[in-house]
């Protein structure tokens, strides 16, 4: 069957049978493999891209089901020249340890911060639940997430931050 | 002057690494989806996936294996144990083999290997074979296994023993020494026993484990996901009985380990190895996440018995433990896994007389393994759980009765350790009192609110850092720092980077130890064929013990530069490249040696057990629903001495992410078993926390430097924050509840349980 779909705002098309799983096309033919699988089941939340702007499990999500639609993953927030604040973030406040719930984790905040500017931190642990982490015990992600929100509004919204723009990392001193 | 980031003003400038939060060097990586973890790397031309056939029956007489002559094989590649030249798994016993032969041992055990380029008919394939094996009856319960009626390990079923006595207990002999220790304890004021257990957790590492193997004119490659590359590089030796220099073992992005990775990557790397030799292919193996959560090691459970003695005002006087750990069915690290076990038993604490013995049995569930922490969770569970009954049988706070006695400059351990420095299980205490407003919140009793109840409880601990005893020194780790061009530097050791932050200490701490900014330091892929043998990635060694040879390796190739600057000037890259081109190559190969006055004895298990320790205490607050007996747990606080943190920042990621495995293992992670077989092995049914489930960490860093350490006194961090959290959230679940629970996990229906009981009493 052939699909033809918006990739990271890129049109693309793929040739595969209906019910091959969206992860599965991202990883192979799209040459995407920011995208993990950690269970092929929905629970770890490793797999979440954007669809049409929604979060969802790629392991759940049948590529005949993507027709015309639009799809963004970690590899459509930016690029190491072009991080976005969230990602910057994500380095700068810890929020990434071993990093293979990283992309998931990246692809849930930046929905959560499309629709709520400043989120809380129940707003936050919300928005995360459906992504399993085991390293950091969600504490620097959660401030990661808040801190982006903050750089974000101090930004004025502008999507990418060089580093100069950026605060001292915590802890360091004045020296330049 | 304009420093290209603050903390790395290098050469002259003021500022240094160590201390401050560098972003991580591998963090543009991971927030891109550019890092490369093992099933993210390229198909190799002709590649195949492989898929592992494993026993149904726990244990039995494997009779054969039969493959349906219905079913096309000719492109399938089957792997048996015939097939194996050595079928065995090195480790510390030949015990296991690679794949079955003659005999099963325990449910999920390989006995066969597939191979296809069509995953598709893979799957068929699997379901076109037969095992054929005869049960035999198997054995689950650690106690029955060492009565030792059915043998199904060995002669006696005994992993291993240890015995550790101290004051009276020493004093008569090893026979003796049981009937000294009871008369001890007799004669003290306050005598209490209990019983205290713990259960079986599961790594869940969240990138399943995976390796992709080749052949080729240079020997057999393996690259995967893994703690330990040379490992691998011993089990391929055993193996396939090749030369050292024929084998090429590199980690790939590794995303979580926790010990999951250290030893079991053996076992699929060697399966992924025979399906490339006998295919004549690369051969790819990624488990699907129930298979990783079937077939790989979990923490070994422990029953602990404990009898102590104490005076009327709560100074402790003597310990009486017996330790039974379950090693599962084959010996894998469960001899060391005890042996770490049996040294933190006695906890953070004095004791005048000891006696504590520890047996490990095997059973017929798959081999119990390295989890963080190796031991330690179990017993100081165990001993702080205790240490809670007895505060509450002298109607002292247990803080208090912990407070008094915990280990201080000049104490003795367990093992007759003289405790000379870098001791900070006080100030720590301290710090999570101030932090928590434990005292406070226990002096206002439990807040009991309609159907719900709020308590807070703490956990005092210690942790060894590096290896146990006399291992440092049988391991002779290695590191070593190379000049590369432009005055740059090269850090090349086994030491892996998955997730902890390795990569990134490692070159803060070369960075300020040869006086360059951080970009100057590259940190080289871990892989057998270029990187000396540092000793495998665990043990909270790898900053502490291989952190301090990169530093001394770092100092060395800059003292050369500056010899090189001095003698015929420039600045520290032109005359770094001037002795490059003079000399070909500029490396420093350093080699670890032990601090002379670390003294241990394997035979006697006597003497410094560890160079240094970590100190720590835990404080968690939690809501009961008294209808329910869900637990949520608040806040969670924690004073954790780090000796010197390198990196603030990802030393309090590791404090909370153990600290929420630690968590997970006392209220939700329960591996359920029926017949040795496991009924809950997806992410579905194995519950681990998610961040509604976590609660806000607050966590302070203590710094009581060891003298030794790299930075200015690191040590080891990794496993300490997982010995904590279970016994300070039982203690908060007792005082908002009158609940004393002394067997994991804490499940609603446990809690229930001991909530009747004590009703009922």
């Amino acid at each position: 069957m052939r699909v033809s779909l918006v990739v990271n705002g890129s049109p693309r098309e793929v040739d595969l049978p209906p019910l091959t799983r969206l992860l599965d096309a991202l990883r192979g033919p799209l040459g995407l493999t920011g995208t993990k699988e950690g269970c092929a089941e929905g629970e770890c939340g490793s797999c979440t891209v954007l669809l049409d702007g929604d979060p969802v499990n790629a392991c759940l999500v049948a590529i005949g089901q993507c027709e015309g639609r639009e799809v963004t993953t970690v590899e459509g927030l930016g690029d190491a020249a072009h991080l976005s604040p969230l990602q910057r973030c994500f380095i700068e406040e810890g929020g990434a340890q071993c990093g293979i719930c990283t992309p998931g984790v990246l692809i849930a905040a930046t929905h959560l911060l499309s629709r709520v500017a400043k989120p809380t931190e129940l707003e936050v642990r919300e928005a995360l639940a459906g992504n399993l982490c085991r390293c950091t015990g969600y504490q620097r992600i959660v401030e990661s997430v808040r801190a982006a929100a903050a750089l974000r509004s101090t930004l004025g919204g502008s999507a990418q931050a060089t580093r100069a723009e950026l605060p001292t990392p915590r802890g360091e001193g004045g020296a330049s | 002057m304009v420093a290209s980031s603050p903390g790395t003003a290098g050469r002259g400038g003021a500022v240094h690494a160590v201390g401050t939060s560098v972003p991580r060097a591998d963090g543009a990586a991971k927030v891109t989806g550019t890092a490369l973890y093992v099933d993210d790397l390229p198909a190799m031309p002709g590649e195949i996936f492989g898929r592992t056939v494993r026993s149904p029956v726990t244990r039995g007489v494997l009779r054969g294996v039969r493959l349906d002559p219905a079913f096309d094989w000719s492109d399938v590649t089957v792997v048996l144990a015939e097939d194996v030249p050595v079928n065995v798994v090195a480790l510390i016993a030949d015990d296991q083999p690679v794949l079955a032969a003659g005999r099963v041992h325990h449910a999920y055990e390989p006995v066969a290997l597939l191979g296809c380029a069509d995953r598709l008919k893979l799957a068929r394939a699997a379901r076109a074979i037969t095992l054929d094996i005869e049960p035999l009856p198997p054995v689950f319960d650690p106690r029955a296994a060492l009565a030792g009626e059915e043998i199904i390990w060995g002669e006696d079923n005994i992993h291993k023993r240890y015995l550790i006595t101290k004051g009276a207990a020493e004093a008569a002999g090893k026979e003796q020494s049981e009937a000294a220790i009871d008369a001890v304890i007799a004669r003290c004021d306050v005598v209490l026993s209990g019983e205290y257990a713990s259960h079986h957790q599961e790594q869940l590492y969240i990138e399943p484990q995976g390796i992709v193997a080749w052949w080729d004119e240079a020997g057999v490659h393996a690259t995967g996901s893994l703690q330990c590359p040379y490992y691998v590089h011993k089990a391929f030796l055993k193996a396939f009985g090749l030369p050292a220099d024929r084998i090429h073992i590199t980690q790939s992005v590794t995303g979580g380990g926790f010990g999951g990775k250290e030893e079991y990557p053996s076992i699929i790397a060697l399966h992924a190895a025979l399906l490339a030799k006998k295919s004549g292919r690369p051969a790819r193996m990624i488990y699907d996440r129930s298979e990783d959560i079937e077939a790989t090691t979990k923490r070994h459970p422990a029953l602990c018995e404990i009898t102590s003695g104490c005076d009327r005002d709560g100074t402790l006087r003597a310990l009486k433990m017996r330790v039974l750990m379950d090693g599962g069915a084959y010996m894998t690290l469960t001899p060391v896994v005890l042996s770490r076990g049996t040294l933190h038993a006695a906890g953070a604490y004095r004791w005048a007389d000891v006696w504590i013995e520890s047996v490990a049995v095997a059973t017929s569930t798959p081999p119990n393994g390295a989890f963080r922490g190796f031991g330690a969770p179990q017993t100081i569970w165990a001993i702080e759980r205790h240490l809670d009954r007895v505060a509450r049988a002298l109607g002292l706070d247990p803080i208090e009765l912990k407070a008094r006695n915990v280990l201080r400059e000049g104490d003795t351990t367990a093992t007759g350790q003289v405790l000379r420095t870098s001791v900070a299980g006080a100030e720590c205490i301290e710090k999570a009192m101030q932090a928590s407003g434990y005292r406070e919140k226990r002096a206002a009793g439990p807040a009991v609110r309609g159907r719900t109840a709020r308590g807070i409880g703490a956990s005092v601990f210690m942790h060894g850092a590096g290896f146990t005893g006399s291992g440092e020194r049988y391991l002779k780790g290695k590191a070593a720092v190379d000049l590369i061009a432009g005055g740059r530097l090269r850090i090349r050791t086994g030491s892996t980077d998955i997730g902890q932050g390795t990569e990134t200490v490692f070159r803060q701490i070369a960075a300020d130890a040869a006086g360059l900014r951080i970009e100057d330091v590259d940190f080289a892929v871990p892989c057998t064929t270029t990187v000396p043998d540092s000793g495998p990635t665990v043990a909270s060694r790898t900053v502490m013990v291989v952190g301090s040879m990169v530093e001394q390796a770092s100092r060395d190739v800059a003292s050369r530069v500056e010899a090189e600057q001095g003698a015929g000037g420039g600045r520290f890259a032109e005359a770094g490249d001037r002795l490059l081109a003079r000399e070909g190559e500029v490396t420093s190969l350093r080699q670890y040696a032990p601090p002379d006055w670390v003294q241990w004895d394997d035979v006697a298990y006597k003497g410094d057990a560890y160079p240094c320790y970590g100190w720590a205490c835990d404080v968690a607050e939690v809501e009961v629903d008294l209808d329910t007996f869900e637990v949520t747990v608040l806040g969670f606080w924690s004073a954790t001495d780090v000796g010197k943190a390198i990196h603030p920042l990802m030393c309090k990621g590791q404090i909370e992410g153990g600290s929420l495995q630690a968590i997970g293992w006392a209220l939700s992670e329960e591996i359920v078993w029926r017949d040795g077989r496991i009924r809950n092995p997806r992410m579905t049914n194995y519950i681990i926390p998610t961040s509604l489930d976590a609660p806000p960490f607050h966590t302070v860093l203590v710094e009581a430097p060891f003298a030794l350490g790299p930075g200015g006194g690191a040590k080891g961090i990794g496993e300490l924050p997982m010995d904590g959290g279970a016994p300070a959230i039982a203690a908060a679940i007792e005082h908002a509840t009158g609940i004393a629970v002394d067997a994991l996990p804490l499940t609603p229906e446990r809690l229930l349980a001991a909530s009747l009981e004590r009703r009922g009493a």
